[in-house]
């Protein structure tokens, strides 16, 4: 049987082009239809530290990485050393022969040396290694070189036809070099084909980015942070398309004051940042949540705490991003779990946000930010823009019944809001607590009054939420429910069809609105299960916390966490909770 | 046609009698009035502080933040609408302490928008702790021994920091101060001016009294020339930064918003928020 899943790794030092040498291969196998799912394994400095990029190729959808490797491509001995344990014993290790490569004993995969190097620098560019290491990939998987024309031309077009020429002659030779190497015996790699329909190839941020375009933001200002910087970088690249802008601010406070002046004065504007931009930003929030001024915050989350693993998988702002700003404010936290709804989520959010005027937080984690893969066509037919009460005309009618009452007390907790610039409609906010006309006041009873205002605005948004949770309920009565957020649906999924395998009852719930937790929405699964296992990248189960206090259920509850600074892997996964079993 | 009482609202001020910050206020809702502003085409953004209910107190666009970020969400707020005439506004703590970052930066960015200090060298708000801008020696809550830190010279930094229009002035002379705002307003790109603004009930060292004394008018040199940045550093560095009136101005710099590329000739508040279906393919293909 041919093979429908291939793991493929490629490892050097940092700043020699590995993660070029991914993205190659990626998306020469995406222009044939495979998907694809990657893992960049990178640490905080920029030349030089061992990294690696790992990527799942498959014929169907996948949203995680796997456990084990079947081919490793190693430019250094450590590359070697670090992952070779991953391999299974048909693997192969395709090893630059410039470092005498070896392999600890214990590892059964084959070790081919190659002259990587040697090679491109006989057709006259040493940089070529990669392409050339891409070739002895493509000879172990029976592909033409050719594949990579398509990907080739794309890169070097620009510099002219010799280098498109060089570097598909450095994939053939290092095709032909393992080709000769390779004895008829050995079985092959090759993978069944795929649909050869070309998919987008894009990481998390990308999608939340164009959803952000698309959804109608025209401004960004934000300070740069990995793993949210992508965002900025593409909206810069495409705001001035549109006639917007982005604004590369001091630090993470005054973009998010920034976002709420830009905001409050008409344009839909966001910021993003991770951990600790997040923290500058708290006061910020509670001050988008007093003015009820609409603002949309992405937090991708990485290492925590303090400056922590800032390049490593986490998901541990959860708490911090609900409760997150001293006093009590209506705030909406909304955590995507794939690329697809990364995309749809920050249009909503940008939505919600002016519906309720009130700061959003869009959570998101590195795996899920910079995670690269084949993903879905997005449909533009879904993108609408709702603005809320937000009264857009030039001119407010005198003596009419908003008269400057930025803060009417309503039914529904939200006021009409207009636009600075607006005749007849001049208003003051602020954060001090104030009267329905923005004027500070400490008396008691508008006190309660103004509380209770907005703290009634959310009250609906559960029932009215598109998909507050993804749900795959398998069964009227599990033996488990699997639980988690953002970026472990894919390990989640497969674990759920492994147990199934094993004959369990499994349903499996994603939470996608975090805050206000639809509780109502969970209930009937928690209810319907024998166990609940929540799964969640952090140390004391900041999630499974959560829906303790909103649903209850102790008894059934328990945690599976990893704060490792790495993805769950399925099968790890599935082991882990088989022993809960 | 606005006229200054266009400006007033009904809101009484809660400073205390005698405040520096009275005249100020007066101070911006003439110069508004005389450069020919209506009130919606104004934006208060202030701070807090004594000095950051200033906001509330002038009928226009209001916005009264948290203590130190004024300067920032005026400039989203610019961002937003230029078309807007934008102030951003607030006490030396609030400019020179914990927002001192946005202020230094504020200058660098150069938006088109005028930041007006009151600066009364206290924290008047939380009842008389020492400022940035206190001189070394004064003795406050915080400081019982007198203050060990010397004072931030901010005119120095501002200069130093490439300010195209730099200002100072004294809240006693709402003359001078309304001219300096109208101009301030004018100049295209960021115009800063600090004005003297006495704390009578905290401050009993820097008084009206000390500042008559003490300050000098540039308009009183024979040849003072604003549009030369050295001659501008020289006169801060020998009267000790304490003379008033239009101390430095670079009207051959452009704006913030003027050197964006692609930025739209109309406010970006009226932006068109929805994408043809040809441009969002154009964004999809490129992911493939
Ligand atoms: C983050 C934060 N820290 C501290 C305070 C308390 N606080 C309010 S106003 C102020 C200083 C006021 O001094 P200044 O800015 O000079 O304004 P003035 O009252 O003198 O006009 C302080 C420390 C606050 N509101 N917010
Ligand atoms: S305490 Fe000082 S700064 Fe505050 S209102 Fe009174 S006089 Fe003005
Ligand atoms: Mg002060």
């Amino acid at each position: 049987m041919m093979k429908t899943q291939l793991s493929w790794k490629v490892g050097g030092q940092q700043g020699e082009g590995i993660e070029s040498t991914g993205e190659i291969f990626s998306m020469a196998m995406n222009r044939l239809g495979y998907y694809l799912y990657g893992y960049r394994h990178f640490s905080s400095r920029i030349k030089g530290g061992h990294t690696n990029n790992k990527i799942r190729v498959s014929t169907e959808k996948i949203r995680s990485i796997t456990d084990d490797l079947d081919i490793l491509v190693a430019f250094d001995q450590e590359t070697i050393d670090v992952n070779a344990s991953e391999l299974h014993n048909e693997g192969f290790i395709l090893a630059d022969s410039k470092f005498t490569p070896t392999k600890p004993d214990e590892v059964k995969a084959t070790l081919f040396a190659i002259p990587f190097s040697e090679i491109a620098k006989e057709l006259g560019n040493p940089v070529m290694k990669n392409m050339v290491a891409l070739g002895a990939t493509a000879s172990l998987l029976q592909l033409d070189a050719e594949a990579f024309r398509d990907v080739v031309q794309g890169i070097f077009g620009r510099k002219g036809e010799s280098v498109v020429k060089q570097n598909m002659q450095a994939i053939k030779e290092g095709t032909d070099f393992l080709h000769s190497q390779i004895p008829v015996s050995y079985k092959s790699m090759k993978l069944a084909s795929a649909d050869g329909y070309a998919r987008m190839f894009m990481i998390g941020n990308d999608a939340i980015a164009l959803g952000f375009l698309a959804g109608g933001c025209r401004f960004m200002a934000a300070y740069p942070i990995t793993p949210a910087s992508e965002i900025m970088e593409y909206l810069i690249k495409k705001l001035p398309e549109f006639g917007g802008t982005v604004i590369q601010t001091e630090d993470e406070i005054a973009a998010a004051t920034m976002a709420i002046g830009a905001n409050y004065g008409g344009v839909r504007t966001i910021t993003a940042s991770a951990g600790p931009g997040l923290s500058l930003m708290m006061e910020s929030i509670g001050l988008a949540g007093m003015t009820e001024t609409p603002l949309v915050i992405v937090d991708t989350q990485r290492g925590g705490p303090s400056t922590g693993l800032p390049t490593k998988q986490e998901q541990s702002d959860l708490l911090a991003m609900i409760y997150g700003t001293h006093g009590e404010i209506p705030k909406v936290v909304i955590a995507p779990s794939t690329v697809e709804e990364a995309f749809h989520d920050a249009v909503e959010a940008l939505n919600v946000a002016d519906e309720y005027q009130c700061p959003v937080i869009l959570l998101s984690d590195l795996q899920l930010s910079l995670g690269k893969q084949s993903v879905e066509p997005l449909d533009y037919r879904n993108v609408s823009i709702r603005r809320g009460k937000l009264n857009t005309n030039k001119e407010a009618e005198n003596g009419s019944e908003y008269n400057g009452k930025r803060y009417q007390v309503t039914s529904d907790g939200v006021s009409e809001r207009v636009l600075p610039g607006t005749k007849n409609g001049v208003f003051h906010v602020t954060g001090v607590e104030h009267n329905e006309h923005g004027k500070p006041s400490e008396s008691a009873s508008n006190r309660v009054a103004q509380m209770d205002k907005r703290l009634r605005k959310l009250s609906h948004l559960i029932d009215t939420y598109p998909t507050p949770i993804y749900m795959n309920r398998t069964c009227d009565e599990a033996d488990v429910l699997l639980i988690g957020f953002n970026s472990t649906r894919g390990a989640l999924e497969e674990v759920q069809v492994q147990l199934q395998q094993d004959g369990y009852c499994v349903n499996h719930a994603h939470i996608r609105l975090i805050h206000p937790f639809p509780t109502s929405h969970l209930v009937p699964l928690l209810q319907a299960a024998n166990k609940v296992i929540v799964v969640e990248n952090n140390a004391t189960g900041q999630l499974a916390s959560i829906i303790k206090m909103n649903a209850g259920f102790h008894e059934k509850i328990e945690s599976i966490t990893k704060y490792d600074g790495t993805p769950f892997l399925p099968r790890a996964l599935y082991h882990a909770c088989k022993e809960l079993l | 046609m606005a006229t200054f009482k266009d400006f007033r609202n009904k809101n009484k001020p809660n400073w205390c009698p005698g405040c520096g910050d009275f005249s100020v206020q007066a101070a911006i809702q003439r110069a508004a009035a005389n450069i020919g502003l209506e009130p919606e085409e104004l934006v208060v953004v202030s701070g807090i502080g004594c000095s950051g209910r200033i906001s509330g107190y002038i009928n226009a666009y209001g916005f009264h933040g948290v203590h130190g970020r004024a300067l920032p969400l005026a400039q989203g707020v610019k961002m937003a609408n230029k078309d807007l005439t934008v102030i951003a506004s607030g006490g030396d703590g609030d400019g020179f302490a914990i927002g001192m970052g946005h202020t230094i930066h504020a200058i660098r960015r150069n938006m088109n928008i005028t930041y007006i200090v009151m600066d009364n060298q206290i924290y008047g708000l939380t009842k008389g702790q020492t400022s940035p801008r206190s001189d070394a020696g004064f003795v406050t809550k915080s400081t019982p021994e007198g203050a060990i830190e010397s004072s931030v010279n901010v005119m120095e930094l501002a200069l130093a920091s490439g300010a195209t229009f730099l200002a100072q002035s004294f809240s006693s002379d709402v003359k001078e101060l309304t001219t300096l705002i109208e101009q301030g307003i004018e100049h295209d790109g960021f115009s800063f001016i600090n004005v003297f603004s006495p704390c009578v009930t905290y401050n009993k060292v820097n008084t009206y009294e000390w500042f008559k004394q003490k300050l000098v008018k540039l308009s009183s040199f024979e040849h003072y020339d604003s549009t030369n940045r050295a001659d501008a550093m020289r006169v801060l560095l020998e009267h000790n930064s304490l003379v008033t009136g239009l101390i430095y101005q670079n009207k051959a710099k452009k704006s913030y918003q003027e050197y964006i590329q692609g930025y739209d000739s109309n406010p970006l508040s009226q932006a068109k928020l929805t994408l043809s279906k040809d441009e969002f393919n154009k964004l999809i293909e490129e992911f493939k």
